[in-house]
């Protein structure tokens, strides 16, 4: 079947081919972007006065596996959102832990079409992909944690390098995952003694490593390995006040780490804004963006997300174990928490952010800082590390907040004053463009992941488009709360060349795909035998039963990569 | 098929273990555990042929009459769609994959699912949405737990080889003498195998759960207490489980039906939750639900990334709601607030309380299992499936939700469906 479709005379953000709100056609044909062609198109979308840039692309948000715990855990969160079927869409909930479809639905009806699941235990992977399968209307990939995995520590302690490249390139094609993920190095398994690490030098309890080690060795190898996407760390001291500075210590251990051929970055930091705290309490806790922000300016080797924080009521949910068990002291909610064997630990916390608590406008205005003071939107990309700083559902007002600068003004009265004395929010100018907005959501997250065909409007890119009702040319930044509905509610979302939302609405469910990388190599006899005999002595299921078959990636997309 | 075949890494699925470790022969038709079955599961791989449902049956005249498949498919979607408010029941010993179309019935049809948990481990969930629980995988407990309990449960009885694989006999990597290495306790109301082989046996009267525990919990908190004895057992013997408990390395407590199930219900499990929480003062402390059937687990799960809630949830209104004491499976049948009932891989007619049961039995009722059950005996229409794990695969969850794929190690009888074909089908006709 050839579909075509043409969309016509919106004004084309598209950052990756340096198109900057030029009034232009975009061709499509059989789910792809292509060259003008003539004769009967099927379908034309008029887009006169509208934005058109690439569909969105989420570097950061858990949508799937471990946060289904939390979905158990807070029926209080759901009936505050009820989500009825339609004659299209399945029912369900919303709110900080959207059930899957509804996951789906939301992020389509904001103009996105690819979102990355970052934080999978492989142990509990077929859960996640499980849940990828009934996710609908967005392509997606999940990040396989391996910070605190067994064999991880050990080879590195061993100084088995090799051994440590064999491992992770079989754990990923096992359990069909994306890219790494570093939740708290060394701190979870040092956590199942009770205790945490709390600074790149400490070491890991039973290892005689630090969490420096673990960053700098799996960073290298990411890069040896040729993975599309860098190795992604969840910093230690996460949430902490004066954790900034293991922010930049973190950075700058893998700084003479030699990136893979095309690119130049080698880390990203994820959700930094939980990263970037200055000061030695919570008494005189700050901001400590500036010095983060500065680093990035002066450096081509980091990307971050932000992690904003959204003032709500949302659920907190990472797999640093030792700080959700803070987090729980602090607040006193209701504390879940699990340890996954030789793999991972985590936990649950529901959390309120406060407009009137200090601590809670100086994060707001962090995440802020983060994007507004780091010069390169290639850099620092929108993101709420949905759930923990608030729900994906926000991300329209985040965009408010940096293009308007009146948005931020009217927020900033709201807060505590402190945003004043320990931020520097107020005093900074910086309006986003539409361009420098396509960068930080799409287009930048696309290269950062290293989906060529996503994120861009270019000739054999994926025809995934969102169209905004926004006229650049009658764009007026104090009416914030019109940015807020465009990107709220596409005009049109295009997935593969079909049109599946209409003004905020789905009008088809599709279901994408799941990208993972599918390395070629030959077996290494040495670690086969690891794994057997780990498998065999520590884990409680067999090897075989660990892999992850292909029947849970229904419509899958490998990356296939050569290890030499 | 005429040829032997061994089949390895063999995932049984009966109980919540979910043991994946056996291996099985199957030759003209017949299945023979070589090694690692405990005797129920072996039971179930050498009789999974007996008590099968034999064909789809339909109920004509009050008397089960043979029927073709297309025709129960039929009759099964014609119950559902001229039911106003149709119950989904079951789900535990099935497949997530079967799981996930039963959710859609209930969704398309405005009816109400509930699982098998309703009348088990309901008031687990209910505990942990209230206070929440610190929870690890089995194999945590094989390689670090050096102190572990057993209240209300009795695992050498319900989960034959729990004992062995994971949590007091198994070497693991902290704990390299293996039993020696740990401590067992057993709380219970009576002697049981379980509590035999236990290091310390705390025999408590029965209703007094959550007074120990409560005292327990006290004690660890730094309460003094003035009594000689609480329920039952002398304040000597708490003292030294509490010294136990702060001391160890990485504690755990298994609980079943003993605690979920006797008096005082889902405050028993916030108690021991609780207790769990506080014990992080002093050390590690996990806590785990011994879940029985092998996909209950996976029940909750499907249900609460579908819909956001882990079981008795409503469709009435065309989105999800949750309320236990109003969507359960047994308040609805005593309520009489359901006129039809979608049965799939349980058996409920057995295992309700009778007025539940009696009222089941008079509401148009429809029957997936691969064998006879009570439920089946009664029902208007009864459709026979494959047996999940035998002669068809598919996911399920473990107690601690370590998702296993089941193996399919034979073919089914011809023109025996997977369940999840037959949910598939009945949903096309509705």
């Amino acid at each position: 079947m050839k579909s075509r479709m043409i969309i016509k005379n919106g004004y084309v953000y598209d950052p990756i081919n340096k198109i900057n709100g030029e009034k232009m056609d975009i061709y499509i044909e059989n789910g792809k972007i292509v060259e003008e062609f003539t004769g009967n198109s099927t379908e034309i979308i008029n887009a006169e006065g509208k934005t058109v840039m690439p569909g969105g692309v989420d570097i950061h948000s858990h949508i799937a596996g471990k946060l289904n715990s939390a979905r158990v855990f807070r029926p209080e969160d759901h009936r505050t959102d009820p989500v009825p079927k339609t004659s299209v869409t399945r029912s369900g909930v919303g709110y900080s832990l959207p059930s899957t479809f509804v996951t789906g639905y939301r992020y389509s009806a904001m103009g996105y079409t690819t979102v990355f699941e970052p934080a999978v235990t492989p142990l509990e992977a077929k859960h996640a992909h499980e849940e990828l399968i009934d996710t609908p209307m967005i392509d997606k990939g999940i990040f396989v944690c391996v910070g605190n995995n067994y064999f991880v520590l050990k080879y590195i302690k061993e100084g088995e390098y090799e051994k440590l490249k064999h491992f992770i390139a079989w754990l990923l094609k096992t359990v069909k995952g994306y890219s790494l993920k570093v939740v708290n190095p060394g701190g979870q398994e040092t956590w199942k003694w009770g205790k945490n690490v709390n600074n790149l030098d400490d070491k890991v309890k039973g290892y005689d490593i630090t969490p420096r080690d673990i960053v700098t060795n799996l960073t290298k190898v990411n890069e040896e390995l040729n993975f599309p996407h860098t190795n992604h760390v969840h910093c230690n001291n996460l949430g902490s006040p004066g954790n900034y500075e293991v922010t930049l210590e973190t950075m700058k251990a893998v700084e003479g780490i030699k990136p893979k051929k095309g690119r130049k970055n080698v880390l990203h930091i994820a959700h930094s804004q939980f990263n970037s705290y200055a000061g030695e309490n919570w008494g005189n806790f700050s901001s400590g963006a500036a010095e983060i922000a500065e680093y990035l300016n002066k450096h081509g080797h980091i990307t971050t997300c932000i992690g904003q924080v959204i003032f709500t009521n949302t659920t907190t949910i990472t797999s640093d174990g030792p700080w959700q068990y803070r987090l729980y002291l602090l607040t006193k909610n209701k504390w879940a928490g699990a340890d996954t064997e030789l793999e991972t630990s985590g936990g649950i916390v529901p959390y309120i952010f406060k407009k009137k608590n200090p601590v809670n406008t100086i994060q707001w205005a962090i995440g802020l800082e983060l994007m507004l003071l780091t010069k390169e939107p290639w850099k620092v990309f929108i993101g709420t590390d949905h759930p923990n700083g608030g729900p994906f559902t926000f991300y329209p007002l985040i965009i408010a907040w940096l293009m308007s600068r009146k948005a931020r003004e009217e927020m900033i009265q709201k807060v505590h004053k402190v945003v004043h004395s320990r931020t520097q929010l107020a005093s900074i100018d910086r309006e986003y463009s539409l361009f420098e907005v396509a960068v930080c959501t799409r287009a930048g997250t696309a290269k950062a992941l290293g989906l060529s065909e996503k994120g861009h409007l270019g000739v054999g890119a994926d025809a995934d488009v969102a169209i905004y009702n926004l006229n650049p040319e009658k764009l007026d930044r104090g009416n914030y709360n019109e940015i807020i509905k465009a990107f709220s509610r596409a005009a049109y979302t295009i997935k593969d060349g079909e049109v599946v939302v209409k003004d905020g609405e789905v009008v088809k469910e599709v279901y994408g795909k799941t990208y993972w990388t599918n390395f070629q190599y030959t077996e290494d006899e040495e670690l086969r035998e690891d794994l057997e005999k780990v498998f065999r002595d520590y884990y409680t299921v067999s090897l075989s039963n660990f892999e992850v078959p292909l029947t849970y990636l229904p419509n899958n997309k490998p990356i296939k990569i050569e290890v030499k | 098929m005429k040829m032997k075949q061994v089949f390895k890494d063999v995932v049984c699925s009966f109980c919540g273990c979910l043991c994946d470790n056996l291996e099985i022969e199957v030759e003209n038709g017949e299945i023979r555990p070589l090694s690692k079955a405990c005797t129920v599961s072996r039971s179930r791989f050498v009789n999974y042929n007996r008590d099968r449902v034999p064909y789809p049956m339909m109920k004509i005249n009050g008397k089960h009459e043979r029927v073709s498949l297309e025709e129960s498919i039929k009759k099964a979607a014609e119950i559902l769609r001229n039911a106003d408010r149709p119950l989904i029941y079951g789900l535990s010993s099935t497949t997530c994959e079967t799981q996930r179309k039963c959710v859609e019935i209930a969704e398309k049809t405005g009816g109400i699912i509930d699982q098998t948990a309703t009348v088990c481990h309901a008031p687990t969930v209910v505990a942990f949405q209230e206070t929440g629980e610190i929870h690890a995988t089995l194999g945590e407990i094989k390689n670090r737990s050096d102190l572990v309990i057993f209240w209300g449960c009795n695992p050498l009885q319900a989960h034959l080889n729990h004992f062995v694989r994971y949590s007091v006999f198994p070497k693991g990597m902290y704990t390299e003498k293996g039993r020696k290495e740990r401590y067992i306790v057993a709380v219970d109301v009576r002697e049981t195998r379980t509590t035999k082989l236990a290091d310390m046996f705390l025999k408590i009267t029965p209703g007094k759960d959550f007074e120990l525990l409560s005292v327990i919990r006290a004690l660890v908190n730094g309460a003094k207490i003035n009594a000689e004895e609480v329920a039952g057992v002398s304040m000597n013997k708490i003292k030294e489980l509490v010294e136990k408990m702060k001391n160890c390395r990485y504690g755990v407590i298994f609980f079943g039906l003993g605690l979920t199930m006797s008096r005082g219900k889902h405050y028993n499990i916030i108690a021991t939750l609780n207790l769990v929480r506080d014990l992080h003062k002093y050390t590690r402390f996990v806590v785990i639900p011994m879940r029985g059937h092998f996909n209950v687990k996976g029940a909750g799960m499907v249900l609460a990334w579908q819909t956001g809630y882990p079981y008795a949830v409503d469709f009435t209104r065309g989105y999800p709601r949750y309320n236990p004491g109003e969507y359960a499976a047994v308040n609805l049948l005593v309520n009489r607030e359901v006129d039809a009932a979608l049965i799939v891989a349980s058996d409920p007619v057995a295992t309700f309380p009778s007025p539940a049961a009696k009222y089941l039995t008079q509401i148009p009722t429809i029957v997936v299992d691969p064998k006879i059950s009570m439920t089946s005996l009664t029902a208007d229409v009864v459709i026979p499936c494959a047996l999940a794990g035998i002669e068809t695969e598919g996911t399920a969850y473990r107690m601690d939700g370590v998702p296993i794929r089941l193996k399919k190690l034979i073919e089914p009888k011809e023109g025996v469906l997977p369940d999840e074909e037959i949910m598939e089908k009945i949903l096309k006709r509705i």
